[in-house]
């Protein structure tokens, strides 16, 4: 029983993370439909920012709260001039091409990531210092919750509820909700579509960079292929939620977070990594749309 | 107001429109009909932007050539352009596709009364609001997009066969409203293949035939001619 809630805190601060990059699979899908392959890279170099801007700026050798908040969003704003810069140079030329061309450049732009990132910040694994002293919080037998797990959540939550807030309740939110529905009804109505398109890149770069930093104060090793594995995941992850569908996406997070965890527990650790391909394949199987996805027509 | 000189458009191999001129002064209703394929869309979406000519222009207000610029821009000179089966944001509620239609308005007092407008103009929105527009009928999403239109406070509308695949009725409720809008001061160039209804309201009318202009008159004597008689009124 401690050991299963401990597993399930674990998933669940996994399944935040997730959820967090999913969230930019889904935003990108829903105003492109397209699988931005590139974007589980971009949450590495959030990680890779926060390291550098926490050493840039002090506070690996001088930890506080205050610090992590001013490195995150640092990392965020920094990531999500990135998206829009992927967006700007690698996307949109493609634009009007058949959809393949921009889903091999999006697997072009992420090995340009991977292997620019190697050359960059080094191939080897850095290690992200430790901005806030993890302790624990609550201690019942052998179920520990630390302050860094609460923290993933609770920032993982916060920056969900801010988002939400965005694409319900402001005009920029229906504007992307707009465009996701037609690109040239939505500049009839005089939308700037290519500033939506960019505000959409910049968001979910923002929040897989978050991810990323967050996830340095958990698994303080980072390198440069670090957002392979979870960029895969957290794309399986916005599949089982339907892509396109925001809610979906945390849901889907949070389930691939728990259910890899409880395999990893309960099973063998090997098969971790595996859990992702056989809910994928699963997915497809049963229903392709997810699980909060309505089956639609495709876009033309 | 609206000024078009010698419009070509292309779409690949196929030559849309092959030297298009034409006029709309403000305050007028002007019909282009035409029948299926003749280029009526084309030349629309060429005015709002959405797709660029090859030769020609296009002068807003006798001085400015808007043939390049991109159609949100277009939207923001007055300019609106109710496309070609309705188009409503279908995800969205009928109110938000209303506020989107203002997306280029600032004043909040101002959007409000243009959304009190939409609803005089065209009272089932008002009952409709929080419905899915993808929920609603034919008409009624025809009804939307006009009044969608309207919240850009429009000097000149654009409208692409609203009467496509309504009912009667329908499409003598959605003409009655085109002329209480042009009277309230909205220039309209209207393209229809319902020649009929089309050609009694407007004051002057263009027939588009494989691209060209063949014919322009007065409202009047082009539903008395033979020719468009013939070919378009099913005489
Ligand atoms: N996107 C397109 N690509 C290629 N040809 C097109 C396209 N849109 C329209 N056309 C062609 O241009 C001509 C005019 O079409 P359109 O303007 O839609 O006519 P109308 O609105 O009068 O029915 C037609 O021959 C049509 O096949
Ligand atoms: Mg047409």
């Amino acid at each position: 029983m401690d050991q299963l809630l401990q597993q399930l805190i674990n998933g669940l601060a996994w399944g935040a993370i997730y959820a967090l990059i999913a969230l930019g699979y889904t935003m990108v899908y829903g105003v492109l439909r397209l699988i931005n392959f590139a974007h589980g890279d971009v949450y590495m170099v959030g990680a890779m920012m926060a390291y550098y801007l926490a050493h840039w700026l002090g506070f690996a050798v001088a930890p506080s709260t205050i610090g992590f908040v001013i490195v995150l969003t640092s990392s965020m704003l920094i990531c999500g001039a990135l998206g829009a810069l992927i967006e700007l140079v690698a996307y949109r030329p493609l634009r009007n091409r058949p959809r393949m061309s921009m889903l091999i450049t999006a697997i072009g732009v992420s090995m340009l990531l991977e292997f620019g990132g190697q050359r960059v910040f080094g191939p080897d694994p850095k290690f992200f210092p430790q901005l806030i002293e993890s302790r624990s919080l609550f201690k019942a037998g052998a179920v520990v919750l630390t302050n860094i797990d609460l923290l993933v959540i609770c920032v993982s939550l916060f920056l969900m509820v801010v988002l939400r807030f965005i694409v319900l309740r402001t005009k920029i939110g229906l504007a992307v909700r707009a465009v996701s529905f037609s690109f040239e009804t939505s500049s009839l109505m005089g939308i700037n579509v290519n500033t939506v398109i960019s505000v959409t890149f910049v968001i979910g770069s923002a929040l897989a960079a978050a991810a990323g930093a967050m996830v340095g104060l958990r698994n303080p090793k980072i390198e440069p292929l670090m957002g392979v594995l979870p960029g895969v995941k957290a794309f399986v992850a916005a599949v089982l939620g339907g892509i396109g569908n925001f809610p979906g996406a945390v849901v889907g997070g949070l389930v691939m977070g728990v259910t890899e965890t409880l395999v990893a527990a309960y099973f063998s650790s090997t098969y971790r990594d595996a859990v992702a391909f056989v809910i994928l394949i699963v997915v497809l199987l049963v229903r392709p749309a997810g699980l909060f996805g309505k089956v639609t027509v495709e876009k033309v | 107001m609206l000024t078009i000189r010698n419009l070509h458009v292309r779409y690949g191999a196929v030559h849309a429109l092959q030297g298009v001129s034409l006029t709309v002064a403000a305050g007028e209703i002007v019909t282009l009909i035409g029948s299926n394929g003749a280029g009526k869309s084309t030349l629309l979406r060429a005015i709002s932007g959405l797709h660029r000519p090859s030769a020609g222009e296009i002068l807003w207000k006798g001085a400015a050539q808007i043939e390049t610029l991109a159609p949100h821009r277009i939207v923001a000179l007055g300019l609106c352009h109710v496309p070609e089966g309705r188009q409503v944001f279908a995800n969205l509620t009928v109110r938000e596709n209303l506020d989107l239609g203002a997306y280029q308005r600032k004043d909040k007092a101002e959007i409000r009364e243009g959304i009190e407008r939409a609803y005089t103009l065209f009272p089932i929105l008002k009952e409709r609001q929080q419905q899915l527009s993808g929920t609603l009928s034919g008409g009624e999403q025809q009804m939307l997009a006009i009044a969608r239109a309207l919240m850009a406070r429009p000097e000149l509308l654009l409208l692409d066969e609203p009467s496509l695949g309504l009912a009667p009725l329908v499409v003598q409720t959605i003409f009655k409203v085109i002329q209480e809008i042009n009277a309230q001061g909205t220039t309209i160039l209207l393209v229809e293949q319902n020649a009929h209804m089309a050609l009694r309201i407007a004051q002057r009318g263009y027939v588009l035939q494989t691209g060209k202009i063949v014919l322009e008159d007065s409202g009047k004597n082009l539903l008395n001619s033979p020719e468009v008689r013939a070919a378009y009124l099913g005489d």
